[in-house]
């Protein structure tokens, strides 16, 4: 037994009808949809042209497929929490403790890491390089890689459901629990190993965007030309630069304590765990703007666009913008107010997290003015940002309530607190997120979703939300703690059954969300955008075709303005012409594709999968694999495939000649 | 501007970058708005901002070190444990290696292999020297019962020196690699992009050790 570590048949869950029936149901669905694809013949295909591609866009939708993937995955925890709370009322409920524990831990695992993270790189991956006017991002491969990693990540925290337990210490792995001591069993080494490599790949994310944004722009656009959307994906991935060491630097440190018997965070040996709280949390607080930031940067995109106006205050915006990303690392003790940091310190974070809320208000005043007399459009993109700008106020205010340390003497741990963060992350990212993929499908896929689907899936959302919600502000104020597997407080039950309703009215919206894709799939003829700007947009992605050639742009726009294809637009309605003669095609450089991502994940899931189990023989196996496909990857001559001038001119032509159609639509 | 540009516009090579700007980009400057930057810049940028990571995730080590350093749980300090002399020889290896580096750059600038070979050889030689050094160091104070389960300030101590040390081993894997590219390709373009991003690297390494002689060893024997 030796051989194989830590691992035994003990692991696998045979004696718990639950998660062996669902482990065993993804099993056999992933192996029936490998079988599926491979029967019909499309392996090949996906793995030349989606695998192993390198091209933003195609990575861009993969990320927000996985995102969608684990959305289902997180939210089913969800179901399970809301139902055990609304029957846990003096009475068992139907999850043990031990099962419940893990439930939440892994919803809020996988809701942060692999659904909001996900789902904002992908937006950005698909969109920022468009917006830039620019053919890719400055490391092509090295994005494929990151998103390789992600679904490594999010792979290994699947595993755990099945071989052995995740986590049990909440999303975040708090010592002394998360310590050896008292967490035992493989839980916590899934959680850290399976953060470990995918938080490897979002710092290269994070490297990858910085450069193409300071970098890699369309000749003219300046950084005061450079739309919300880029200025947002830049202080995000900031931000990811400047925090996802520390991230990395504390769960290493958490790792040596577990594997090595170090002393960073132990109760013995002067291992100090307010230690953890402190680094954790100089990660966790710029990592939730990481995440909302370029949700703020899609409403600007929405809000401008459907109501036909340029966005009010961009420059304030843009200040807005840079001062969250800078004092979102001033605010990280609000996490842990009643540590006993003494009345000063806490009045400093408690000031520093109250003065966070002015540029965040100044942008919902911006969205709003934008907005004032402007020729408003209510089509779903624009419907989420509405509901966000409504939901995000309350759950911001509420947060500058937690932000007071006396009151958070109270509200700590309880589910006001989780009905806060609930209120921003789901009004404000995911909302954010699914506006952006509604206001972005059109460009990645070349059709619209339907409308009438997207506006049921909205309203079924933000009132479930507000129904799920709503009444964790109640019971938290009425002390509610959070994480409770089962209470005993009548006063609480009515409001957690109702908040059980919420879920189900939510699960409603994602039911609609299901169909209107597959709705929308099975109808895209006559939902084709012909002219590749379906929404009246004003910046660069709407200026070529949907879904862009590979290369994005036969010639780089050459940017004289701050909405660059709303003057273009302009000028050709104005003249009666397209904006510019058509240019002299050349052949276009473009990266080679390349498996170096995916063979990379295959062996950080090596890898990960035998440190959790302690089989250091696959360990080696891992490293020297990746090793030898990174020296195999340096080792290629050739990384670039050209496109003939004949094949860019071909569809550039198409896209002129659509927009020349559409120029003359609007001018008969 | 308008001396560059005019270089520019005849596609020529103002800023000795190694390549003419590709088509479709008229025109580069790398500073921003001028186009997208050539190749280069973009390389090198990036590993700048890999390095600034990197200094985050030591700042961590560095802070965790700071916060646990009096914690001894009755165990010995620094004073009882460093040994002056032999981290004042790391400390040469270290520096000298990075001297020896900045030769290999000039070597690679005038596209002398033997040059370049034999001045990554030495710094290879030198990195080697420093890990060996604190591999004993390391050897010794676990044999001495002074590991890293020792205390919380032993913890913190092996895993900031250790995390450099595992830095430079990496180091010394990729100039393994990268001697071995070069040998095999020449000085092509992308051999060039990397020597560059490992240069970079190997004088960040210099300056986090400066840190941690300083900060951890010099006033290590200072404090009580």
């Amino acid at each position: 037994m030796t051989l194989l570590g830590k691992l035994s048949w003990q692991a696998l869950p045979l004696n718990e009808p639950l998660p062996l029936f669902s482990g065993v149901a993804v099993f056999l669905i992933v192996i029936a949809l490998i079988a599926w694809l491979g029967i019909k013949g499309y392996l090949p295909y996906l793995w030349r042209e989606w695998i192993t591609s390198v091209d933003h866009k195609r990575i861009g939708v993969m990320y927000c497929l996985l995102a969608w993937v684990m959305l289902l995955r997180g939210f089913i925890d969800a179901i399970m929490m809301r139902a055990q709370q609304a029957v846990a009322f003096r009475a068992p409920g139907f999850l043990p403790p031990s099962h419940f524990d893990q439930v939440f831990s892994a919803h809020g695992t996988i809701m942060i890491f692999f659904v909001a993270m996900p789902f904002v790189i992908g937006l950005m991956n698909l969109i920022v390089p468009l917006q830039l006017g620019v053919r890719d991002v400055a490391f092509p491969t090295l994005n494929s890689v990151s998103f390789w990693l992600t679904c490594a990540g999010a792979l290994l925290v699947n595993i755990s459901l099945v071989v052995g337990e995740f986590s049990r210490t909440g999303w975040l792995p708090f010592p002394p629990l998360a310590e050896l001591k008292f967490s035992p069993g493989v839980g916590v080494d899934y959680y850290c190993w399976a953060i470990q490599i995918s938080g490897i790949g979002t710092l290269m994310t994070g490297i990858n965007f910085v450069t193409t944004i300071l970098k890699l722009r369309a000749p003219g656009m300046h950084y005061t030309r450079m739309p919300m959307f880029c200025w947002t994906a830049l202080a995000s991935n900031l931000l990811i630069i400047a925090a996802f060491p520390v991230l990395t630097a504390t769960l290493a440190m958490l790792l040596l304590d577990r594997y090595l018997g170090f002393h960073f965070f132990t109760n013995s040996g002067g291992g100090n765990s307010m230690l953890f709280m402190n680094l954790i949390w100089a990660w966790g607080h710029p990592e939730v703007y990481l995440l909302v930031l370029p949700a703020f940067g899609i409403y600007s995109e929405v809000v401008s666009t459907f109501s036909s106006k340029p966005l009010f205050g961009y420059r304030s915006m843009v200040y807005a913008t840079m001062a969250i990303c800078l004092i979102s690392f001033m605010v990280w003790l609000h996490h842990f107010f009643t540590m006993g940091a003494g009345a000063d310190v806490n009045a400093f974070f408690g000031i520093m997290s109250m003065i966070i809320a002015v540029p965040t208000g100044v942008k919902i005043f911006n969205w709003l003015f934008t907005m004032y007399g402007g020729t408003v459009r209510f089509a779903s993109p624009l419907l989420w940002s509405l509901g966000f700008i409504v939901s995000f106020a309350i759950g911001g205010m509420t947060g500058v309530m937690l932000a007071i340390p006396p009151a958070d003497f109270q509200l700590h741990n309880s589910l006001f607190l989780v009905a806060h963060f609930h209120n921003v992350i789901i009004a404000g990212v995911l909302f954010g997120a699914f506006a952006g993929y509604t206001y972005w499908f059109p460009k990645a896929f070349g059709f619209k979703l339907d409308e009438r689907l997207g506006k049921w899936a909205f309203w079924l959302w933000v009132i479930g939300f507000w129904v799920a919600w709503g009444p964790g502000y109640v019971v938290g104020l009425e002390g509610m703690t959070r994480r409770l597997q089962h209470y005993d407080v009548a006063a609480w039950h009515p409001w957690l059954i109702v908040a059980a309703g919420g879920v189900a009215i939510i699960a409603a919206g994602v039911a609609v969300q299901i169909a209107q894709l597959v709705v929308s799939i099975r109808t895209r003829e006559r939902r084709r955008d012909i002219t590749g700007d379906p929404w009246d947009g004003r910046n660069l992605e709407w200026a070529t075709a949907s879904p862009p050639p590979s290369f994005n742009f036969a010639v780089l726009p050459n940017v004289t303005d701050q909405e660059p294809y709303w003057d273009m637009k302009t000028r050709a309605r104005e003249s009666g012409h397209l904006a510019t003669p058509e240019p002299h095609y050349e052949p276009i450089p473009m990266p080679r594709n390349s498996p170096t991502g995916f063979v990379t994940a295959f062996f950080a899931v090596l890898t990960g999968f035998a440190l959790i189990w302690h089989i250091w023989w696959i360990v080696l196996i891992g490293l020297t694999g990746a090793y030898a496909n990174f020296v195999l990857f340096a080792w290629r001559d050739h990384d670039e495939v050209l496109i003939p001038a004949g094949e860019v001119a071909r569809l550039d032509r198409a896209n002129r000649a659509a927009r020349t159609a559409a120029l003359e639509r609007a001018t008969a | 501007m308008s001396a560059p540009s005019t270089a520019l516009r005849t596609g020529k090579d103002p800023y000795h970058l190694g390549h003419a700007p590709s088509s479709g980009t008229p025109e580069f400057t790398g500073h921003g708005a001028g186009g997208p930057a050539p190749k280069p810049i973009v390389v090198g940028y990036g590993f700048w901002l890999f390095i600034l990571s990197d200094v985050v995730l030591f700042a961590s080590f560095f802070a965790a070190y700071a916060v646990l350093v009096y914690a001894r749980a009755g165990g010995p300090g620094p004073r009882d444990l460093f040994d002056l002399r032999t981290t004042e020889i790391e400390t040469a290896c270290l520096l000298l290696s990075s001297f020896t580096c900045g030769l290999a750059s000039m070597a690679v600038g005038r596209r002398s292999l033997l040059w370049t070979e034999i001045a990554l050889a030495v710094t290879g030689l030198l990195g080697a020297t420093f890990i060996g050094i604190e591999i004993h160091e390391f050897a010794r104070l676990v044999a001495a019962d002074d590991g890293p389960s020792r205390s919380a300030f032993l913890t913190a101590f092996f895993t900031l020196v250790g995390c450099h040390g595992l830095h430079v081993t990496c180091g010394l894997l990729w100039l393994a690699t990268m001697m071995a590219q070069l040998r095999a390709k020449g000085f092509t373009p992308s051999v060039r992009h990397r020597y560059l991003c490992y240069s970079l690297f190997w004088h960040a390494l210099d300056i986090v050790w400066i840190g941690i002689f300083s900060g951890v060893y010099i006033i290590g024997v200072l404090m009580q």
